[in-house]
Protein backbone atom coordinates (compact mmCIF):
# COMPACT_ATOMS: atom_id res chain seq x y z
CA UNK A 1 0.00 0.00 0.00
CA UNK A 2 2.86 2.38 0.85
CA UNK A 3 4.39 1.65 -2.53
CA UNK A 4 1.05 2.36 -4.19
CA UNK A 5 0.96 5.83 -2.63
CA UNK A 6 4.59 6.47 -3.54
CA UNK A 7 3.89 5.67 -7.20
CA UNK A 8 0.63 7.66 -7.08
CA UNK A 9 2.33 10.72 -5.63
CA UNK A 10 5.24 10.64 -8.05
CA UNK A 11 3.01 10.22 -11.07
CA UNK A 12 0.63 13.01 -10.10
CA UNK A 13 3.54 15.35 -9.39
CA UNK A 14 5.12 14.58 -12.73
CA UNK A 15 2.02 15.87 -14.54
CA UNK A 16 2.59 19.23 -12.93
CA UNK A 17 6.38 19.36 -13.23
CA UNK A 18 6.06 19.00 -16.99
CA UNK A 19 3.85 21.30 -19.11
CA UNK A 20 1.48 18.36 -19.78
CA UNK A 21 -0.93 19.29 -16.98
CA UNK A 22 -1.21 22.97 -17.89
CA UNK A 23 -1.59 22.44 -21.61
CA UNK A 24 -4.20 19.79 -20.97
CA UNK A 25 -6.19 21.82 -18.46
CA UNK A 26 -6.27 24.96 -20.60
CA UNK A 27 -7.36 23.12 -23.74
CA UNK A 28 -9.88 20.96 -21.90
CA UNK A 29 -11.48 23.89 -20.09
CA UNK A 30 -11.59 26.00 -23.24
CA UNK A 31 -13.27 23.37 -25.38
CA UNK A 32 -15.66 22.13 -22.71
CA UNK A 33 -16.90 25.71 -22.34
CA UNK A 34 -16.81 26.57 -26.02
CA UNK A 35 -18.78 23.51 -27.11
CA UNK A 36 -21.40 24.10 -24.42
CA UNK A 37 -22.10 27.70 -25.42
CA UNK A 38 -21.83 27.11 -29.13
CA UNK A 39 -24.61 24.58 -28.95
CA UNK A 40 -27.09 27.14 -27.71
CA UNK A 41 -26.77 27.04 -23.96
CA UNK A 42 -28.58 30.39 -23.58
CA UNK A 43 -31.06 29.83 -26.40
CA UNK A 44 -32.22 26.59 -24.75
CA UNK A 45 -33.39 28.63 -21.73
CA UNK A 46 -33.01 25.63 -19.45
CA UNK A 47 -31.14 25.65 -16.16
CA UNK A 48 -29.30 22.37 -16.64
CA UNK A 49 -25.91 21.14 -17.77
CA UNK A 50 -27.13 18.88 -20.55
CA UNK A 51 -25.21 20.76 -23.24
CA UNK A 52 -22.02 20.52 -21.19
CA UNK A 53 -22.17 16.82 -20.36
CA UNK A 54 -23.28 15.74 -23.83
CA UNK A 55 -20.07 17.02 -25.36
CA UNK A 56 -17.80 15.30 -22.87
CA UNK A 57 -17.62 11.89 -24.59
CA UNK A 58 -16.37 13.53 -27.79
CA UNK A 59 -13.90 15.68 -25.95
CA UNK A 60 -12.66 12.73 -23.89
CA UNK A 61 -11.92 10.70 -27.03
CA UNK A 62 -8.94 13.00 -27.62
CA UNK A 63 -8.20 14.37 -24.21
CA UNK A 64 -8.05 11.25 -22.06
CA UNK A 65 -5.66 9.28 -24.30
CA UNK A 66 -3.34 12.30 -24.22
CA UNK A 67 -3.18 11.99 -20.43
CA UNK A 68 -2.82 8.21 -20.56
CA UNK A 69 -0.29 7.85 -23.37
CA UNK A 70 2.74 8.71 -21.29
CA UNK A 71 1.94 6.42 -18.37
CA UNK A 72 3.94 3.41 -19.54
CA UNK A 73 5.28 4.36 -22.97
CA UNK A 74 7.55 6.95 -21.45
CA UNK A 75 8.78 4.63 -18.71
CA UNK A 76 9.67 1.99 -21.24
CA UNK A 77 11.28 4.37 -23.67
CA UNK A 78 13.48 6.09 -21.10
CA UNK A 79 14.22 2.80 -19.34
CA UNK A 80 13.06 4.13 -15.97
CA UNK A 81 10.72 1.16 -15.81
CA UNK A 82 13.81 -0.84 -14.87
CA UNK A 83 14.28 1.34 -11.79
CA UNK A 84 10.60 1.20 -10.89
CA UNK A 85 10.21 -2.55 -11.16
CA UNK A 86 13.45 -3.40 -9.37
CA UNK A 87 12.27 -1.39 -6.39
CA UNK A 88 10.10 -3.38 -3.98
CA UNK A 89 6.86 -2.69 -5.89
CA UNK A 90 4.54 -5.26 -7.37
CA UNK A 91 3.26 -4.76 -10.91
CA UNK A 92 -0.26 -4.44 -9.52
CA UNK A 93 0.77 -1.60 -7.22
CA UNK A 94 2.60 0.16 -10.03
CA UNK A 95 -0.27 -0.16 -12.51
CA UNK A 96 -2.89 0.93 -9.98
CA UNK A 97 -0.73 3.77 -8.65
CA UNK A 98 -0.33 5.20 -12.11
CA UNK A 99 -3.94 4.67 -13.12
CA UNK A 100 -5.34 6.34 -10.02
CA UNK A 101 -2.90 9.24 -10.33
CA UNK A 102 -4.09 9.89 -13.88
CA UNK A 103 -7.71 9.47 -12.82
CA UNK A 104 -7.22 11.91 -9.97
CA UNK A 105 -5.73 14.36 -12.45
CA UNK A 106 -8.86 14.04 -14.60
CA UNK A 107 -10.94 14.60 -11.47
CA UNK A 108 -9.07 17.87 -10.95
CA UNK A 109 -9.83 18.82 -14.55
CA UNK A 110 -13.53 18.08 -14.03
CA UNK A 111 -13.62 20.00 -10.76
CA UNK A 112 -12.16 23.02 -12.51
CA UNK A 113 -15.33 23.22 -14.62
CA UNK A 114 -17.17 24.25 -11.43
CA UNK A 115 -17.79 27.80 -12.78
CA UNK A 116 -20.23 26.16 -15.17
CA UNK A 117 -22.66 24.90 -12.47
CA UNK A 118 -22.11 28.14 -10.53
CA UNK A 119 -23.24 30.11 -13.60
CA UNK A 120 -26.31 27.95 -13.86
CA UNK A 121 -27.14 28.36 -10.18
CA UNK A 122 -26.90 32.12 -10.61
CA UNK A 123 -29.13 32.13 -13.69
CA UNK A 124 -31.79 29.69 -12.56
CA UNK A 125 -32.73 26.87 -10.25
CA UNK A 126 -31.19 23.69 -11.62
CA UNK A 127 -31.64 20.19 -10.22
CA UNK A 128 -28.59 19.69 -7.99
CA UNK A 129 -28.92 15.91 -8.03
CA UNK A 130 -28.82 15.84 -11.79
CA UNK A 131 -25.62 17.86 -11.87
CA UNK A 132 -23.98 15.63 -9.25
CA UNK A 133 -24.90 12.41 -11.06
CA UNK A 134 -23.69 14.09 -14.24
CA UNK A 135 -20.27 14.62 -12.70
CA UNK A 136 -20.18 11.09 -11.27
CA UNK A 137 -21.03 9.72 -14.72
CA UNK A 138 -18.32 11.86 -16.32
CA UNK A 139 -15.73 10.67 -13.84
CA UNK A 140 -16.67 7.03 -14.43
CA UNK A 141 -16.50 7.55 -18.16
CA UNK A 142 -13.10 9.24 -17.84
CA UNK A 143 -11.94 6.18 -15.87
CA UNK A 144 -13.11 3.89 -18.66
CA UNK A 145 -11.28 5.87 -21.33
CA UNK A 146 -8.24 6.05 -19.11
CA UNK A 147 -8.10 2.29 -18.52
CA UNK A 148 -8.12 1.80 -22.29
CA UNK A 149 -5.41 4.43 -22.70
CA UNK A 150 -3.37 2.79 -19.94
CA UNK A 151 -3.52 -0.53 -21.78
CA UNK A 152 -2.38 0.91 -25.11
CA UNK A 153 0.33 2.85 -23.34
CA UNK A 154 1.67 -0.47 -22.05
CA UNK A 155 1.44 -1.94 -25.55
CA UNK A 156 3.81 0.44 -27.31
CA UNK A 157 7.00 2.26 -26.40
CA UNK A 158 6.00 4.98 -28.80
CA UNK A 159 3.68 7.57 -27.28
CA UNK A 160 2.21 8.57 -30.64
CA UNK A 161 1.27 4.99 -31.45
CA UNK A 162 -0.33 4.42 -28.06
CA UNK A 163 -2.22 7.71 -28.40
CA UNK A 164 -3.64 6.82 -31.81
CA UNK A 165 -4.55 3.28 -30.80
CA UNK A 166 -6.42 4.43 -27.73
CA UNK A 167 -8.20 7.24 -29.61
CA UNK A 168 -9.43 4.68 -32.13
CA UNK A 169 -10.51 2.22 -29.41
CA UNK A 170 -12.33 4.95 -27.47
CA UNK A 171 -13.94 6.33 -30.62
CA UNK A 172 -15.28 2.90 -31.55
CA UNK A 173 -16.79 2.53 -28.09
CA UNK A 174 -18.41 5.97 -28.26
CA UNK A 175 -19.66 5.85 -31.83
CA UNK A 176 -21.06 2.33 -31.49
CA UNK A 177 -23.94 3.89 -29.56
CA UNK A 178 -24.68 6.76 -31.97
CA UNK A 179 -28.12 6.54 -33.64
CA UNK A 180 -26.54 6.90 -37.10
CA UNK A 181 -24.20 3.97 -36.50
CA UNK A 182 -27.02 1.88 -35.07
CA UNK A 183 -29.27 2.63 -38.04
CA UNK A 184 -26.54 1.70 -40.46
CA UNK A 185 -25.73 -1.54 -38.64
CA UNK A 186 -29.38 -2.54 -38.44
CA UNK A 187 -29.57 -2.47 -42.23
CA UNK A 188 -27.59 -5.70 -42.41
CA UNK A 189 -27.24 -7.08 -38.86
CA UNK A 190 -29.93 -8.81 -36.79
CA UNK A 191 -31.72 -6.49 -34.35
CA UNK A 192 -30.49 -8.30 -31.24
CA UNK A 193 -26.89 -7.97 -32.30
CA UNK A 194 -27.30 -4.25 -32.98
CA UNK A 195 -28.85 -3.92 -29.54
CA UNK A 196 -25.88 -5.74 -28.01
CA UNK A 197 -23.43 -3.47 -29.80
CA UNK A 198 -25.39 -0.48 -28.55
CA UNK A 199 -25.17 -1.60 -24.94
CA UNK A 200 -21.40 -1.98 -25.26
CA UNK A 201 -21.11 1.70 -26.03
CA UNK A 202 -19.99 4.36 -23.57
CA UNK A 203 -22.65 6.68 -24.84
CA UNK A 204 -25.64 4.51 -23.95
CA UNK A 205 -24.52 4.15 -20.33
CA UNK A 206 -23.30 7.70 -19.99
CA UNK A 207 -26.58 9.11 -21.26
CA UNK A 208 -28.56 6.89 -18.95
CA UNK A 209 -26.57 8.27 -15.98
CA UNK A 210 -27.17 11.79 -17.32
CA UNK A 211 -30.90 11.29 -16.83
CA UNK A 212 -30.17 11.40 -13.13
CA UNK A 213 -30.49 7.74 -12.28
CA UNK A 214 -27.47 5.80 -11.06
CA UNK A 215 -28.40 2.32 -12.15
CA UNK A 216 -26.45 -0.79 -11.23
CA UNK A 217 -26.10 -1.84 -14.87
CA UNK A 218 -24.49 1.46 -15.86
CA UNK A 219 -22.11 1.63 -12.93
CA UNK A 220 -21.14 -2.02 -13.28
CA UNK A 221 -20.52 -1.42 -17.00
CA UNK A 222 -17.87 1.19 -16.23
CA UNK A 223 -16.43 -0.77 -13.31
CA UNK A 224 -16.03 -3.94 -15.39
CA UNK A 225 -14.58 -1.94 -18.24
CA UNK A 226 -11.99 -0.32 -15.98
CA UNK A 227 -11.08 -3.50 -14.12
CA UNK A 228 -10.83 -5.50 -17.35
CA UNK A 229 -8.55 -3.09 -19.16
CA UNK A 230 -6.41 -2.57 -16.05
CA UNK A 231 -5.86 -6.30 -15.64
CA UNK A 232 -5.02 -6.52 -19.33
CA UNK A 233 -2.45 -3.74 -19.00
CA UNK A 234 -0.84 -5.52 -16.04
CA UNK A 235 -0.51 -8.69 -18.08
CA UNK A 236 0.85 -6.98 -21.19
CA UNK A 237 3.31 -5.01 -19.10
CA UNK A 238 4.66 -8.09 -17.38
CA UNK A 239 5.09 -9.59 -20.83
CA UNK A 240 6.76 -6.65 -22.54
CA UNK A 241 8.58 -4.69 -19.84
CA UNK A 242 12.05 -5.80 -20.84
CA UNK A 243 11.72 -5.53 -24.60
CA UNK B 1 23.99 -14.35 -0.10
CA UNK B 2 23.38 -14.53 -3.81
CA UNK B 3 22.80 -17.94 -5.25
CA UNK B 4 21.91 -18.41 -8.88
CA UNK B 5 20.73 -21.86 -9.86
CA UNK B 6 20.61 -22.95 -13.51
CA UNK B 7 19.40 -19.60 -14.79
CA UNK B 8 18.32 -19.73 -18.41
CA UNK B 9 16.71 -17.01 -20.45
CA UNK B 10 16.30 -16.65 -24.17
CA UNK B 11 14.94 -13.87 -26.35
CA UNK B 12 13.43 -15.51 -29.38
CA UNK B 13 16.08 -17.74 -30.94
CA UNK B 14 18.92 -16.11 -28.99
CA UNK B 15 19.88 -17.79 -25.73
CA UNK B 16 21.10 -14.85 -23.66
CA UNK B 17 21.77 -16.76 -20.46
CA UNK B 18 22.40 -20.47 -20.68
CA UNK B 19 22.22 -22.53 -17.50
CA UNK B 20 24.25 -20.26 -15.26
CA UNK B 21 24.84 -21.16 -11.61
CA UNK B 22 27.03 -19.45 -9.03
CA UNK B 23 27.07 -18.38 -5.39
CA UNK B 24 28.44 -15.19 -3.94
CA UNK B 25 29.11 -14.78 -0.22
CA UNK B 26 29.28 -11.78 2.06
CA UNK B 27 32.58 -9.93 1.71
CA UNK B 28 33.06 -10.95 -1.89
CA UNK B 29 33.18 -8.58 -4.83
CA UNK B 30 32.38 -10.53 -7.94
CA UNK B 31 33.56 -9.05 -11.24
CA UNK B 32 31.35 -10.02 -14.11
CA UNK B 33 33.31 -10.02 -17.33
CA UNK B 34 32.43 -10.85 -20.87
CA UNK B 35 32.26 -9.43 -24.37
CA UNK B 36 29.25 -7.36 -25.45
CA UNK B 37 26.13 -9.48 -25.67
CA UNK B 38 27.56 -12.18 -23.44
CA UNK B 39 24.57 -12.13 -21.12
CA UNK B 40 25.95 -10.05 -18.25
CA UNK B 41 23.14 -7.53 -18.20
CA UNK B 42 20.47 -10.18 -18.65
CA UNK B 43 21.86 -12.16 -15.70
CA UNK B 44 21.91 -9.05 -13.55
CA UNK B 45 18.39 -8.10 -14.59
CA UNK B 46 17.17 -11.55 -13.63
CA UNK B 47 18.84 -11.28 -10.22
CA UNK B 48 17.34 -7.81 -9.72
CA UNK B 49 13.91 -9.21 -10.52
CA UNK B 50 13.34 -7.13 -13.63
CA UNK B 51 12.97 -10.08 -15.98
CA UNK B 52 11.96 -13.60 -15.19
CA UNK B 53 14.19 -16.53 -16.11
CA UNK B 54 12.74 -19.16 -18.47
CA UNK B 55 14.00 -21.78 -16.07
CA UNK B 56 16.11 -21.91 -12.93
CA UNK B 57 15.89 -19.49 -10.06
CA UNK B 58 18.01 -17.42 -7.72
CA UNK B 59 18.03 -16.40 -4.10
CA UNK B 60 18.93 -13.01 -2.63
CA UNK B 61 19.69 -13.25 1.10
CA UNK B 62 17.70 -16.48 1.18
CA UNK B 63 14.63 -15.01 -0.53
CA UNK B 64 13.69 -16.65 -3.79
CA UNK B 65 13.38 -14.07 -6.57
CA UNK B 66 10.36 -15.83 -8.04
CA UNK B 67 8.49 -16.83 -4.88
CA UNK B 68 9.32 -13.84 -2.73
CA UNK B 69 10.28 -11.02 -5.09
CA UNK B 70 9.40 -8.14 -2.75
CA UNK B 71 11.60 -9.41 0.10
CA UNK B 72 14.40 -10.12 -2.37
CA UNK B 73 14.16 -6.59 -3.81
CA UNK B 74 14.17 -5.08 -0.34
CA UNK B 75 17.57 -6.59 0.40
CA UNK B 76 19.00 -5.52 -2.91
CA UNK B 77 20.47 -2.36 -4.42
CA UNK B 78 20.57 -2.29 -8.19
CA UNK B 79 22.24 0.10 -10.58
CA UNK B 80 20.96 -0.58 -14.08
CA UNK B 81 23.04 -0.27 -17.22
CA UNK B 82 23.12 3.38 -18.41
CA UNK B 83 21.44 4.37 -15.13
CA UNK B 84 17.94 5.14 -16.38
CA UNK B 85 16.15 7.68 -14.18
CA UNK B 86 13.02 9.82 -14.15
CA UNK B 87 14.22 12.74 -16.24
CA UNK B 88 11.62 15.28 -15.21
CA UNK B 89 12.33 14.90 -11.47
CA UNK B 90 14.93 16.70 -9.43
CA UNK B 91 17.66 14.63 -7.81
CA UNK B 92 16.19 15.30 -4.36
CA UNK B 93 12.67 14.50 -5.52
CA UNK B 94 13.84 11.25 -7.03
CA UNK B 95 15.73 10.12 -3.93
CA UNK B 96 12.70 10.99 -1.81
CA UNK B 97 10.55 8.87 -4.10
CA UNK B 98 12.93 5.94 -3.65
CA UNK B 99 12.78 6.47 0.13
CA UNK B 100 8.96 6.49 -0.05
CA UNK B 101 8.95 3.11 -1.74
CA UNK B 102 11.72 1.72 0.45
CA UNK B 103 9.83 2.85 3.54
CA UNK B 104 12.54 5.10 4.89
CA UNK B 105 10.80 8.02 6.54
CA UNK B 106 11.15 10.70 9.19
CA UNK B 107 14.50 11.04 10.93
CA UNK B 108 15.88 7.90 9.33
CA UNK B 109 15.35 9.50 5.91
CA UNK B 110 17.11 12.73 6.85
CA UNK B 111 20.01 10.73 8.25
CA UNK B 112 20.30 8.52 5.16
CA UNK B 113 20.09 11.49 2.83
CA UNK B 114 22.78 13.34 4.76
CA UNK B 115 24.97 10.26 4.45
CA UNK B 116 24.39 9.25 0.87
CA UNK B 117 24.41 12.63 -0.86
CA UNK B 118 28.02 13.48 0.09
CA UNK B 119 29.14 9.86 -0.40
CA UNK B 120 28.02 9.98 -4.01
CA UNK B 121 29.13 13.61 -4.39
CA UNK B 122 25.81 14.90 -5.66
CA UNK B 123 25.30 17.84 -3.26
CA UNK B 124 25.85 20.38 -6.01
CA UNK B 125 23.10 18.96 -8.24
CA UNK B 126 20.61 18.08 -5.49
CA UNK B 127 18.00 20.60 -6.68
CA UNK B 128 18.68 20.14 -10.38
CA UNK B 129 16.37 18.31 -12.78
CA UNK B 130 17.80 14.94 -13.74
CA UNK B 131 17.58 15.54 -17.51
CA UNK B 132 20.08 18.40 -17.19
CA UNK B 133 22.73 16.18 -15.59
CA UNK B 134 25.84 14.85 -17.27
CA UNK B 135 26.38 11.13 -17.67
CA UNK B 136 28.67 10.95 -14.65
CA UNK B 137 26.19 12.67 -12.36
CA UNK B 138 23.34 10.50 -13.58
CA UNK B 139 25.33 7.41 -12.71
CA UNK B 140 26.12 8.77 -9.28
CA UNK B 141 22.43 9.49 -8.68
CA UNK B 142 21.75 5.90 -9.76
CA UNK B 143 24.38 4.75 -7.29
CA UNK B 144 22.84 6.83 -4.50
CA UNK B 145 19.47 5.26 -5.26
CA UNK B 146 21.02 1.77 -5.02
CA UNK B 147 22.76 2.48 -1.71
CA UNK B 148 20.20 4.53 0.17
CA UNK B 149 18.62 1.64 2.07
CA UNK B 150 21.99 0.11 2.95
CA UNK B 151 21.27 -3.20 1.17
CA UNK B 152 23.07 -6.44 1.94
CA UNK B 153 23.44 -7.20 -1.75
CA UNK B 154 24.58 -4.77 -4.44
CA UNK B 155 24.31 -5.39 -8.15
CA UNK B 156 26.05 -2.74 -10.22
CA UNK B 157 25.94 -2.88 -14.00
CA UNK B 158 28.95 -0.93 -15.29
CA UNK B 159 29.07 1.51 -12.38
CA UNK B 160 32.08 3.44 -13.65
CA UNK B 161 31.06 3.75 -17.29
CA UNK B 162 31.03 7.40 -18.32
CA UNK B 163 32.80 8.67 -15.22
CA UNK B 164 35.99 10.72 -15.33
CA UNK B 165 39.19 9.17 -13.87
CA UNK B 166 38.72 10.90 -10.51
CA UNK B 167 35.16 9.71 -10.18
CA UNK B 168 36.18 6.22 -11.24
CA UNK B 169 38.72 6.21 -8.47
CA UNK B 170 36.10 7.41 -5.98
CA UNK B 171 33.59 4.76 -6.99
CA UNK B 172 36.20 2.01 -6.73
CA UNK B 173 37.17 3.29 -3.31
CA UNK B 174 33.52 3.22 -2.32
CA UNK B 175 33.06 -0.35 -3.56
CA UNK B 176 36.14 -1.45 -1.62
CA UNK B 177 34.87 0.29 1.49
CA UNK B 178 31.46 -1.36 1.21
CA UNK B 179 32.79 -4.79 0.30
CA UNK B 180 33.50 -5.98 3.85
CA UNK B 181 29.86 -5.73 4.90
CA UNK B 182 28.14 -6.59 1.65
CA UNK B 183 27.99 -8.95 -1.21
CA UNK B 184 28.62 -7.13 -4.48
CA UNK B 185 28.41 -8.02 -8.15
CA UNK B 186 30.01 -5.58 -10.59
CA UNK B 187 30.01 -5.87 -14.33
CA UNK B 188 32.63 -3.97 -16.23
CA UNK B 189 34.77 -3.81 -19.33
CA UNK B 190 37.69 -2.26 -17.52
CA UNK B 191 40.05 -5.03 -16.56
CA UNK B 192 42.25 -2.97 -14.28
CA UNK B 193 39.14 -2.29 -12.27
CA UNK B 194 38.65 -6.00 -11.82
CA UNK B 195 42.19 -6.37 -10.54
CA UNK B 196 41.69 -3.40 -8.28
CA UNK B 197 38.37 -4.17 -6.59
CA UNK B 198 37.23 -7.70 -7.30
CA UNK B 199 38.00 -10.69 -5.13
CA UNK B 200 36.60 -13.05 -7.72
CA UNK B 201 35.83 -12.96 -11.43
CA UNK B 202 33.42 -14.80 -13.63
CA UNK B 203 34.00 -14.63 -17.36
CA UNK B 204 30.96 -15.35 -19.46
CA UNK B 205 30.41 -15.45 -23.21
CA UNK B 206 27.36 -16.52 -25.16
CA UNK B 207 25.44 -17.02 -21.96
CA UNK B 208 27.81 -19.60 -20.47
CA UNK B 209 30.32 -19.34 -17.64
CA UNK B 210 33.82 -19.88 -19.07
CA UNK B 211 35.90 -19.13 -16.03
CA UNK B 212 35.21 -18.69 -12.33
CA UNK B 213 38.27 -17.81 -10.30
CA UNK B 214 40.19 -14.94 -8.69
CA UNK B 215 41.97 -12.42 -10.93
CA UNK B 216 45.32 -13.54 -9.49
CA UNK B 217 44.71 -17.20 -10.16
CA UNK B 218 43.66 -16.46 -13.71
CA UNK B 219 46.85 -14.53 -14.36
CA UNK B 220 48.97 -17.22 -12.80
CA UNK B 221 47.31 -20.03 -14.66
CA UNK B 222 47.67 -18.39 -18.06
CA UNK B 223 50.96 -16.64 -17.29
CA UNK B 224 49.90 -13.33 -18.79
CA UNK B 225 47.98 -10.13 -18.05
CA UNK B 226 44.25 -10.21 -17.36
CA UNK B 227 43.72 -8.50 -20.68
CA UNK B 228 45.26 -11.44 -22.53
CA UNK B 229 43.50 -13.98 -20.33
CA UNK B 230 40.18 -12.38 -21.23
CA UNK B 231 40.96 -12.54 -24.94
CA UNK B 232 42.26 -16.08 -24.76
CA UNK B 233 39.18 -17.37 -22.98
CA UNK B 234 36.47 -15.52 -24.86
CA UNK B 235 38.02 -15.68 -28.34
CA UNK B 236 38.81 -19.38 -28.13
CA UNK B 237 35.22 -20.23 -27.40
CA UNK B 238 33.61 -17.96 -29.93
CA UNK B 239 35.96 -18.98 -32.77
Amino acid sequence: MRSFWAVFKRELKSYFTTPVAYVFLVIFLFFSGYLTFRQGFFEARQADMYAFFMNLPLLFIFMVPSVAMRLWSEERKSGSIEILLTLPVTITEAVLGKFFAAWFFLLIALLLTIPMPITIFVLGEPDTGLIITGYIGSLLMAGGFLAIGCFFSAVSKNQVISFILSVVACAILVFAGMPTTMNYLSSFLPVNLVGAIGTMSFRTHFESIQRGVLEFKDISYFVFLIVGWIIASGIILDERKAQ
Amino acid sequence: MISAKNLTRSFGPIVAVDDISFDVEKGQVLGFLGPNGAGKTTTMRILAGFIKPDSGTAGICGYDILKNPIKAKQSLGYLAENAPLYNEMTVGGFLNFVCDIRRISGKARTKKMDEIVPTCAIESVYHQTIETLSKGYRRRVGLAQALIHDPAVLILDEPTDGLDPNQKYEVRKLIKKLSAEKCIIVSTHILEEVEDVCTRTIIIARGKILADSTPEELKEKHQCSLDKVFRKITMAKSA
